[in-house]
């Protein structure tokens, strides 16, 4: 879909070369540290930029050039913005309805999605979750093919952020392609068939959530700081990894799954040393883990 | 008979298509205008500032120029006060509203990113721009029936033609055209605040040395060429012509007017961002 995209403002490029496909009825997350260029590329397939270089292709159409033909197929959630301030929410809904010719049904998108009680208030005056809310449901009230939704749960409290998550899989389920932006590393855990890591505006991994955490299992547990990982390990079958970080917290990494002897040969080893092992948990490498390890812990402006 | 267990209910339910199966398609273009155009006048009047803009202000305007007062409005003695001020007030409605209020409630919705946002619908810049003509007209003809009915009722009889009713029409449409223009203009280079006041003062500057309520005739002949070249002294300098004394074709007006509308369109067209 986005091949050797390109985009730069004045001497800052914001993209640099990306290639992504995103395929249809999925749903595609787009993670990356702010600054990243996701938000970037996704106004670029939704039409507001124009690419420097690269080709873009929307639903097989150019989003610079076929703007009207892709307008009705494509439903569109900014980051920020875009409610009319006086406006109250329900007139604004059943307006954004009233330009398609098969909406859904305005007054259950908002009950579906909490919003009925606040319908008569005017844009304005609705929390930060609710505008957000309003948002999503102005993207999905076409019957678009296609939806981008720039951070879509940002700001949300979690029941505002697991409805929009019930929201999202049955839009995936109805057939309709998602492709959203996001922080959340659990969100695109659970939602997401196909994740894109973007940094400093290029791809820098691509895959199923599976495939990116990889296969590699952890047993994690606290404990007293300098405990030797070498006298562990040596206890340990073949092939594991332990180390301490930060202090007092020891992770041992093996390939496959942690299996009962695994846990079995730590926890014997504890006993004899002395060691209460405590929060000690079976899991495998989290898809954060795999952003920060790609991306780094640097803060980004 | 057997009756078939509840939970053969549900599946039947769950069958029922998700309502969210794409079948995208835009609506009609007339009906998207028409409900652009509905939320639009309906927010405008619903907002306090507005309304008072478009509406009170001019109407109060009317009454209280009307009456036997201590401001001398330069109007002609031999005709009563409000002959003067109706066809000046219609002129200050359609500045209210085509330039004032459209100005600023644009400055707003660009600064919040709702054009942004519309941009993304089926409703085409070209919509949107014939929804927000729409909404002027609609709200200037309820300004006219306000303005008319409250002239008469303090005893405004004009003294026109058949033919200077249909001139103040037109002088209507490209003062607005020329208005809009300029509004847009402006809402769509300057940012929301800078609007706002910029557009409020340029309200306040028209309708002191825009021939509103003081008569252009009282001003010094050599402002008052000036003064008739600005699309408002156009506007109310046309409309008096043709509604309080009876003149011919305004053509001089007019075609102020409508070099307005054509420059302030045309720089609007070229210069307006959208976000």
């Amino acid at each position: 879909m986005v091949t050797g995209l390109v985009k730069r403002y004045g001497s800052a490029t914001a993209v640099d070369g990306l290639n992504l496909v995103a395929d249809r009825a999925k749903v595609t997350a787009l993670l990356g540290p702010n600054g990243a260029g996701k938000t970037t590329t996704i106004e670029i397939c939704e039409g507001y930029r124009r690419a420097d270089q690269g080709t873009v292709r929307v639903l097989g159409l150019d989003p610079a050039r076929d703007v009207r033909a892709l307008a009705p197929r494509v439903g569109v959630m900014l980051q920020s913005g875009g409610l009319p301030q006086a406006v109250r929410a329900g007139d604004y809904l059943r307006l954004i309805a009233s330009f398609y010719a098969r909406p859904v049904d305005p007054a259950g998108l908002l009950d579906r999605l909490g919003l009925t009680a606040c319908a008569g208030v005017p844009c304005r005056r609705l929390s930060g979750g609710q505008q957000q809310r309003l948002s999503l449901a102005a993207a999905v009230i076409g019957r678009p093919e296609l939806v981008f939704l720039d951070e879509p749960t940002a700001g949300l409290d979690p029941q505002a952020r697991h409805a929009t998550w019930d929201l999202i899989t049955e839009l995936r389920t109805a057939g309709v392609s998602v492709v959203l932006t996001t922080h959340f590393m659990e969100e695109a855990e659970r939602l997401a068939d196909g994740v894109a890591i973007m940094d400093h505006g290029q791809l820098v991994a691509e895959g199923t959530p599976a495939e990116l955490t990889g296969t590699a299992g952890q047993l994690r547990f606290r404990a007293q700081p300098g405990l030797s990982t070498d006298s562990l390990l040596s206890a340990l079958p073949g092939g594991t990894a332990a180390k301490e970080s930060p202090e007092g917290y020891y992770v041992i990494e093996v390939q496959g799954r942690v299996d009962p002897q695994l846990l079995a040969a730590v926890t014997a080893w504890c006993a004899e040393h002395g060691v209460l092992a405590k929060d000690l948990r079976v899991e495998s490498r989290t898809l954060e883990d795999v952003f920060l390890e790609l991306t780094g812990r640097d803060l980004r402006s | 008979m057997t009756v078939p267990p509840a939970a053969d209910a549900r599946p039947a339910a769950a069958a029922e298509p998700s309502p969210f199966v794409p079948a995208p398609g835009a609506a009609p273009l007339p009906r998207m205008i028409a409900a652009q155009a509905t939320l639009e006048a309906r927010t405008l009047l619903r907002n306090g500032e507005q309304l008072l803009l478009v509406l009170i202000i001019p109407v109060l305007l009317l009454i209280a120029f009307s009456r036997e007062s201590f401001v001398n409005i330069g109007a002609d003695t031999r005709q009563p006060r409000v002959d003067f001020l109706v066809p000046g007030i219609i002129a200050l409605a359609i500045m209210s509203t085509a330039f004032t209020s459209q100005a600023i409630a644009t400055g707003f919705e660009r600064r919040y990113g709702v054009l942004k946002r519309l941009g993304a619908t089926p409703l085409s810049r070209v919509g949107l721009i014939a929804a927000k003509t729409v909404t002027v007209i609609a709200v200037e003809l309820l300004q006219a029936v306000i303005i008319i009915g409250v002239g008469l009722a303090l005893g405004w009889r004009p003294h026109s033609t058949v033919a200077g009713a249909a001139w103040a029409v037109l002088l209507a449409v490209v003062g607005t055209a020329a208005f809009s223009g300029l509004a847009l203009l402006m809402a769509g280079t300057l940012r929301a605040e800078a609007t706002l006041a910029a557009a409020n003062l340029v309200y306040l500057i028209l309708l002191g040395v825009g021939g509103v309520l003081f008569s252009l005739n009282k001003f010094p002949a050599g402002a008052r060429g000036p003064l008739k070249l600005l699309p408002s002294g156009a506007l109310s300098d046309g409309l008096h012509s043709v509604l309080q004394n009876a003149g011919g074709p305004p053509a001089a007006d007019l075609a102020v007017l409508a070099i307005w509308a054509v420059v302030g369109i045309t720089l609007a067209a070229r210069t307006f961002r959208w976000e």
